[in-house]
């Protein structure tokens, strides 16, 4: 933590995922973290590091490596009486959880006929490019946004990561939370006082009036470079991020793109089938009469992501390509 | 259902020479590929991570010893001894590495996935546990197409925490596939001590199917081979499957960049299991013991790898990045 000239209280992203963790704990004794290696360890990515001294191995607890497991037990837990936080160290991993997230955590209030509730978090990661492999680097987040039942973040700065995580773990409902692990030393501005974002309100990340980039997660930095590029020749970018793919901000997203008339998406997941379809569709459907383009979606190449660098930046979209869509719709290209 | 017991040390002696020499000679390689992949990470010519087998050479090379060139196994993310020990080269193993064309998977794959289909080598995984299925169902297609081809799982014993071990195992037994799981218990899941994830006994878990048991000393080659040896040809001759509970420690971080190590395990430990318990140490005393070799004979092994690994590693670091245009290949068979 650190407090440059302008007095804001700037923390990392990693710290404002853990201090939203931390005032949860002290606040609701029902909270507590599952994981591998989330205790001592403080998690592969050293994001949870000391909470383990506060509140003790019973509530920040290292579980064997069994993903389903673990999130069964979070789904059961949450039943109960409890506010589980399930780890999921890369969110690659999250396909070891899918029958007891998609089956059993997303069905459970309805099946119930509103009786049984599952307030449970599962926190994840997403994010390529850090030469992991391709079993160790994709985002998978759209497959959650599938389900019926389950709500879905993907947080773009520390500010929104503190607030959304918070406003997870009071949610009733079971929500997965996709944090980009090449964003954990990213910085920016974390107030002291407490604060909770809900889950389903986007933000304007800067405003513009000839084209809207809708962006999600590690992504909002790709379009805010792009729209600092695009302002230099004289196009005037929106960053709109939807900041929960579930439930969706769709009006604010439809009105950027009213506004400006031209829109593109992007998102890390795959781009086919991905968020970046429905989001499209979203727009194309609620602006349709004021759009002067068609809808533009950029996503994660269609490829198992490839260990080598000289691959692996290729599949991932970047501000340069970003420029040129937008420059194309504009008809600057 | 039974526990093997240790080998007697008469066994040794019926063993040729040679192939203990060789087997020295592959751990040796295996322990100087890991340092020199550590090297590549230190001065930041490695991309990524990667997971050091070093102090765990005897149980990949015990293993694979008994094996045949056409048998199967299956590897996981401390995977460079098994595929060393499988019969890989090693200029294509730096390459991929590197993520360089020249590379087992052409760079696409990197440390934790290499592959090599001509020596049998089905890959190794990123997902713990996630070769259970794979090694079973190689061992089913063997059954099936009535070869007599065997194959190994290697996995550690984090992977005992997976479902899909177990559904595996289950139908391993029921319908007696030619495996061996081959469990390598270096003691840590990543930076916890097995003992705080693993209810019970190891070796329980296999016998609750009815799978026949054995375990060794993974820092003796001569026992684990030994024991490979049996439970090979046991699973040749129909016998069925076989889990190997090896007990070993990896003698650096959990991947490269685990440096700072004190939280979780002293480096007193540390220091006991590398110089009481060295692989390579155990057996070049035992060698030089019953006058079978002598030092000058180790060193020039030593020596011959070291220029092996060392000519491996400078090729590699020159060698070209694959096209971008392959970044698209490979999605779908053709
Ligand atoms: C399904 C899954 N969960 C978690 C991980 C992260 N992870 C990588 S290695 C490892 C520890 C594995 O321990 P073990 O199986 O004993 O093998 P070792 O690293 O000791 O060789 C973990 C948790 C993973 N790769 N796959």
């Amino acid at each position: 933590m650190s407090t440059p000239n302008n007095g804001e209280r700037i923390l990392t992203f990693a710290q404002a995922i853990k201090e939203a963790l931390a005032e949860e704990l002290r606040r609701d004794p029902t909270v507590f973290i599952i994981g591998e290696d989330v205790a001592e360890a403080g998690t592969a990515f050293k994001v949870l590091t000391g909470l383990v001294d506060e509140f003790g191995p019973e509530r920040v607890i290292d579980s064997p490596i069994s993903e389903a497991g673990i999130t069964g037990l979070g789904v059961g837990a949450a039943m109960t009486g409890m506010r589980p936080v399930v780890d999921i160290m890369f969110g690659d991993f999250i396909t070891l959880t899918m029958d007891q997230m998609v089956n059993q955590a997303a069905k459970i209030h309805y099946m119930s006929g509103g009786k049984f509730k599952v307030p449970m978090v599962l926190r994840t990661t997403m994010g390529a490019t850090r030469r992991s492999a391709a079993q160790h680097s994709q985002s998978l987040h759209t497959w959650f946004s599938h389900v019926p039942g389950l709500k879905v973040a993907v947080p773009s700065t520390p500010y929104d990561a503190k607030g959304l995580l918070k406003a997870a773990i009071r949610d009733d409902n079971p929500v997965a939370f996709f944090e980009d692990k090449m964003m954990y030393q990213t910085k920016g501005h974390v107030p002291a006082e407490e604060y909770v974002i809900p889950l389903g309100v986007a933000d304007i990340k800067r405003e513009g009036s000839d084209i809207s980039l809708v962006a999600t997660s590690s992504m909002v930095y790709v379009a805010l470079d792009a729209a600092v590029k695009l302002a230099e020749i004289g196009i005037s970018a929106e960053v709109v991020d939807p900041r929960t793919t579930l439930p969706l901000d769709g009006q604010t997203i439809v009105e950027s793109a009213k506004k400006t008339s031209r829109a593109i998406v992007i998102d890390e997941g795959y781009e086919q089938y991905g968020v970046t379809a429905e989001i499209a569709s979203v727009i194309a459907d609620g602006a349709f009469y004021y759009l002067d383009a068609p809808v533009k979606r950029m996503g994660a190449m269609n490829v198992p992501i490839p260990f080598s660098p000289a691959l692996e930046d290729l599949t991932v979209p970047t501000a340069e390509q970003v420029v040129n869509v937008a420059k194309m719709l504009c008809g600057r290209a | 259902m039974t526990t093997k017991k240790t080998t007697a040390a008469g066994d040794y002696l019926k063993i040729d020479q040679e192939q203990w020499i060789h087997m020295y000679q592959q751990m040796c390689k295996i322990r100087t590929f890991e340092e020199h992949a550590n090297q590549l990470y230190l001065s930041a010519k490695m991309p990524g991570l990667t997971h050091m087998y070093s102090g765990q050479e005897a149980i990949a090379v015990g293993v694979c010893e008994a094996l045949r060139v056409d048998d199967y196994i299956t590897s996981t993310h401390r995977g460079h001894g098994h595929c060393l020990a499988k019969g890989a080269e090693i200029e294509p193993m730096f390459a991929e590495l590197l993520g360089k064309e020249a590379g087992y998977c052409r760079g696409k794959g990197g440390s934790m996935h290499i592959a090599d289909q001509t020596k049998g080598n089905l890959g190794a995984n990123a997902i713990v546990g996630g070769s259970a299925g794979i090694a079973t169902g190689a061992a089913m297609s063997a059954k099936m197409r009535g070869t007599d081809q065997v194959a190994v799982c290697f996995f550690g014993e984090g992977a005992l925490g997976q479902g899909l071990v177990y559904e595996a195992m289950n139908m391993a037994q029921l319908w007696s596939f030619p495996v061996i799981y081959v469990c390598e218990n270096n003691m840590y899941n990543e930076y916890t001590h097995f003992s705080q994830t693993t209810a019970g006994a190891l070796l329980d878990r296999a016998k609750a199917f009815g799978i026949h048991t054995a375990e060794v000393n993974g820092q003796d080659v001569r026992e684990v081979y030994l024991a490979a040896q049996t439970l090979v040809e046991r699973a040749r001759q129909g016998g069925g499957p076989a889990f190997l509970l090896c007990h070993t420690y990896r003698f650096y971080g959990h991947h490269v960049g685990d440096i700072n190590r004190e939280y979780y395990r002293s480096k007193q430990e540390e220091n006991e299991w590398k110089t009481q318990r060295d692989p390579l140490r155990i057996l070049k005393d035992w060698l030089t013991e019953q006058n079978r070799a002598d030092d000058s004979l180790f060193e020039s092994i030593d020596k011959q790898v070291a220029a092996q690994v060392e000519a491996a590693v400078a090729q590699a670091l020159t060698a070209p990045y694959p096209d971008a245009s392959e970044v698209n290949q490979h999605v779908y068979a053709e």
